[in-house]
């Protein structure tokens, strides 16, 4: 096979789409410089009617929207999933992780759940105050102003506070609470948990021309036609096309970083989806953000006489440190939502209220938070809707007479009376990243594409066992305060307390943490590589650890300022 | 193009009160399970890949049931939700047929809904020497009413239980994921409108009232048209 070079010499080449490419390629493109845009994944905008599912009825799918080619349901924006055929990945030792891909254009971000939190000052040094894990060679004062700007480039409600470790931004006016969300409120509210309205990265008010504003319906995972949600295809890719400094490759499998005598960054080399042939782009500068796990192996699989270990891994700590969030859940139903009155209560496309992490102050047998997300309501049905609704009246004795099973009218009048009835809420807590969790380069198995694919190693800890046991009886604690009976049985040790399994959170970070020391970190406070200095990574990789917030408005924030710095040196001509 | 003109043409007069909405159709029409669209919109009619429009016409070109089988699940199917004085029946809302894509979209399915319904007409059989779906309306109803309840069911009869659950689980989901369940349900909602709280009323059944300090900090939706000014230290001054 004959690998094809293309003729043009860009100044940067970004490799993956989604929430760090997508701003490191809108920064970029603004400033000027030309850009190629390495995408794995086809072409995608919501505003196009041959792609939108949004406001779409369950009868539109065959299947009524089930999940059985999209893993989060046929409606479901996201391309890809667990498991993508002739994409395989493997696991060492008997442990798990799994591992969620979104190949498409603006990657994970058409389909994530929109929490848009700021880590606070403590989430920056951690090791400061419980001696586990390691500090950020940054604080959050560095990223402060990014996070600001973030705020105000791609739009954000939520309220300020001014709880110390929750940090306060530039918000938009979050929607009101709705029906089951007031229940949770005062249910927590008897336990002393706050609440407070949730943090989305979704317009309730124009932030530009191009934008509309968000008309409530519940469906930000399936792609918004108006962008009144942020994905970065929509709000970054889009608008930096329109720049005409980046050339868009899809269907482009990027195999590796390609380097010189010097051992410097020239480019990538990458296979075309459409004719399975290979290519090479060249660029004087060269960002990852193909998903801390994606750049971790093409670095890794980057492997060359000045770089025998990979690119960037003098340390050898490429792969290393990978962390995902913690992640229990439960649901209870609610006798007072029986019978509930109709209205329209869609809202938002997730919660409208949230608790942040509480307990920083107390002495708990673990060390690190978690906050709790909360979903119900009277939602659309789809595939599964009325699944075993008829098995409520278990917990119901009234004038009816119903009991559990059953067929005929009476079945219309449980799903009648039950709609809507049950709430559930969701812990999502901080892991700590320890060298022992990893991806590698498995030595026997390649992909579809020839590129030698991962394999993981990951482990809970005691730290995350016990916290998913704290989360298990507060959402007890809060469920009984609100008089629901629990659905589903108490998971104890012998399930790790409902632990999800390592990777099931989809917050892959730490592949390429940042450090001060080259000799325990792979990228520097700029997301550059310690061994080679044109290369940055710009996803989750560079995270030395990711508190109890979702990453992404981390992700956005530092690739802007590594993009503020490419800017700089490019300007200097430095790089 | 400016992109909140898209927005224009879904929702007219976006301000909270008076809703014009297009684009959105209020009146629905509705498509059969096994209409094959997949050819004819862009994206299948629904955002396909071109990957899922061919497994889609794939298996819409495949039979799992045949006749005998279709006509028991359409048996079984209207006795758990015949009509009534609320909505249509599951043969109405076109429940078998969904119930005989999702078996090839879910094989999973298959062996125990094509095993459950030979138990059943087994058990016919043994009963009343005819299959299930030749068996009069009481003697239909009498074994169902043997295996509707798992609860309570005999130990004898615990398979068919497991199997008419199945049934009820896949004819529930069938029915209400169409238009006809839907207005029976009650949702109203997969439109364009805004949000303002829950409605005054629904509070008072409730017992409910949104806090002050709640809703000084929520969306004021006479403003969502208005463009966001914020001070240095980011707080919402207009
Ligand atoms: C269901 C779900 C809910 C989520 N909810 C939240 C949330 O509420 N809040 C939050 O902060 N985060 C959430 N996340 C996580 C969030 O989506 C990610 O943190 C974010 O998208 C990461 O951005 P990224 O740029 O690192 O990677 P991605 O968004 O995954 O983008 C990587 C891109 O690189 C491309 N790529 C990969 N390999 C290659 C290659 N070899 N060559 C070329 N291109 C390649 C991929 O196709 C993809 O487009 C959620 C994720 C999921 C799946
Ligand atoms: S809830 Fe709002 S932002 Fe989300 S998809 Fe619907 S209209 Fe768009």
């Amino acid at each position: 096979m004959q690998i094809k070079e293309q003729p043009k010499e860009y100044d940067v080449c970004i490799v993956g789409s989604g929430a760090g490419g997508g701003m490191a390629a809108y920064q970029l493109a603004n400033a000027g410089i030309k850009v190629a845009l390495v995408e794995a994944g086809p072409f995608y905008d919501p505003a196009k009617p041959e792609y939108q599912t949004q406001l779409k009825w369950p009868w539109e799918s065959p299947r009524r929207g089930a999940g059985s080619t999209r893993e989060f349901g046929d409606f479901d924006a996201a391309l890809g999933g667990w498991e993508i055929e002739g994409e395989p990945y493997t696991r060492k030792d008997g442990t798990q992780f799994d591992w969620f891909r979104s190949h498409m254009l603006g990657g994970r971000t058409n389909h994530w759940g929109r929490i848009s939190l700021r880590f606070g000052p403590l989430d920056f040094k951690r090791k400061d105050h419980d001696g586990q894990g390691d500090n950020w060679p940054i604080s959050y004062q560095d990223v402060a102003p990014y996070y600001d700007k973030v705020d105000q480039l791609i739009g954000v409600f939520g309220s300020r506070e001014q709880i110390p470790n929750e940090p306060d931004g530039f918000f938009l006016p979050p929607p009101k609470p709705r029906l089951h969300e007031l229940y949770y409120i005062n249910a927590a509210k008897k336990s002393n948990i706050p609440v407070i309205p949730a943090r989305l990265s979704i317009l309730t008010r124009p932030i530009n021309k191009k934008r509309g504003v968000c008309f409530y319906c519940r469906q930000c995972s399936r792609g918004c036609r108006v962008y009144a949600d942020f994905s970065s295809s929509s709000v970054l890719v889009l608008p930096a096309l329109e720049t005409n400094n980046v050339d868009l490759y899809v269907n482009s499998v990027v195999r590796e970083v390609t380097t010189n005598q010097e051992g410097k960054a020239t480019g990538v080399s990458y296979i075309s989806k459409e004719d399975m042939q290979e290519y090479k782009i060249k660029s004087k500068i060269v960002i990852m953000a193909a998903s801390a796990c994606s750049s971790a192996r093409i670095l890794l699989n980057s492997k060359s006489s000045q770089h025998p270990n990979g690119l960037g891994n003098s340390s050898d700590v490429l792969g290393k440190y990978l962390h995902d969030s913690t992640g229990a859940s439960k649901a209870g139903f609610v006798p007072a939502l029986m019978n509930r009155g109709r209205h329209n209560e869609d809202g938002v496309g997730g919660m409208h209220v949230y608790t942040p992490w509480w307990l920083n102050d107390k002495k708990l047998d673990f060390s690190r938070g978690y906050h709790i997300e909360v979903w119900g309501g009277m939602g659309m049905p789809s595939y599964g809707f009325g699944f075993g609704v008829s098995d409520m009246n278990r917990f119901v004795k009234d004038a009816s007479g119903y009991t559990t099973g059953g067929y005929g009218s009476k079945l219309k009048e449980d799903a009648r009376r039950f709609y809507g009835s049950v709430i559930g809420m969701s812990g999502r807590g901080e892991c700590i990243a320890r060298k022992e969790n990893y991806c590698e380069i498995d030595p026997n198995v390649v992909d579809k594409y020839g590129i030698p694919v991962l394999r993981f190693h990951y482990n809970w800890s005691d730290q995350e066992v016990k916290q998913a046991r704290h989360m298990q009886d507060t959402f007890e604690e809060i469920l009984t305060n609100m008089g629901a009976e629990i659905l589903g049985n108490k998971p104890g040790a012998d399930s790790d307390y409902g632990l999800a399994a390592p990777g099931r959170i989809i917050h892959e970070v730490g592949t390429t943490r940042m450090g001060d020391n080259p000799k325990t970190s792979v990228t520097n406070i700029n997301c550059q590589l310690h061994d080679v200095d044109n290369v940055f990574v710009v996803d989750g990789g560079p995270f030395v650890s990711q508190a109890d917030k979702n990453p992404t408005w981390t992700i956005l924030a530092l690739s802007w300022r590594a993009s503020d710095h490419i800017i700089d040196q490019l300007k200097k001509m430095n790089i | 193009m400016d992109r909140r003109d898209t927005i224009k043409s879904i929702l007219l007069g976006s301000v909270a009160g008076g809703l014009v909405l297009q684009g959105c159709k209020t009146e629905v029409e509705e498509k059969p399970a096994t209409t094959d669209n997949s050819t004819s919109e862009p994206g299948g009619g629904y955002g396909r890949v071109p990957e899922e429009i061919a497994r889609d016409k794939a298996l819409m070109a495949q039979e799992f049931f045949n006749e005998h089988e279709m006509a028991t699940i359409t048996v079984l199917a209207d006795i758990i939700l015949p009509a009534d004085a609320n909505s249509g029946s599951a043969g109405d809302a076109e429940v078998p047929a969904f119930i005989g894509f999702i078996v090839k979209d879910m094989p999973s399915h298959q062996v125990p809904i094509r095993g459950g319904w030979m138990w059943v007409d087994h058990e016919a059989n043994a009963r009343d020497g005819l299959t299930f779906v030749k068996c009069s309306a009481q003697q239909q109803i009498a074994i169902v009413d043997d295996i509707a309840y798992p609860d309570t069911v005999k130990p004898q009869h615990s398979q068919g239980a497991k199997f008419f659950s199945l049934m009820r689980d896949l004819t529930m989901t069938g029915f209400y994921t169409t238009k006809i369940g839907i207005d029976d349900l009650g949702f109203i909602g997969n439109t364009p409108n805004v949000w303002d709280g829950v409605p005054e009323e629904e509070l008072q059944k409730h017992g409910l009232a949104y806090d002050q300090d709640w809703l000084v900090r929520c969306i004021n939706q006479e403003q969502r048209a208005k463009d966001p000014v914020w001070d240095e230290l980011g707080n919402l001054i207009g």
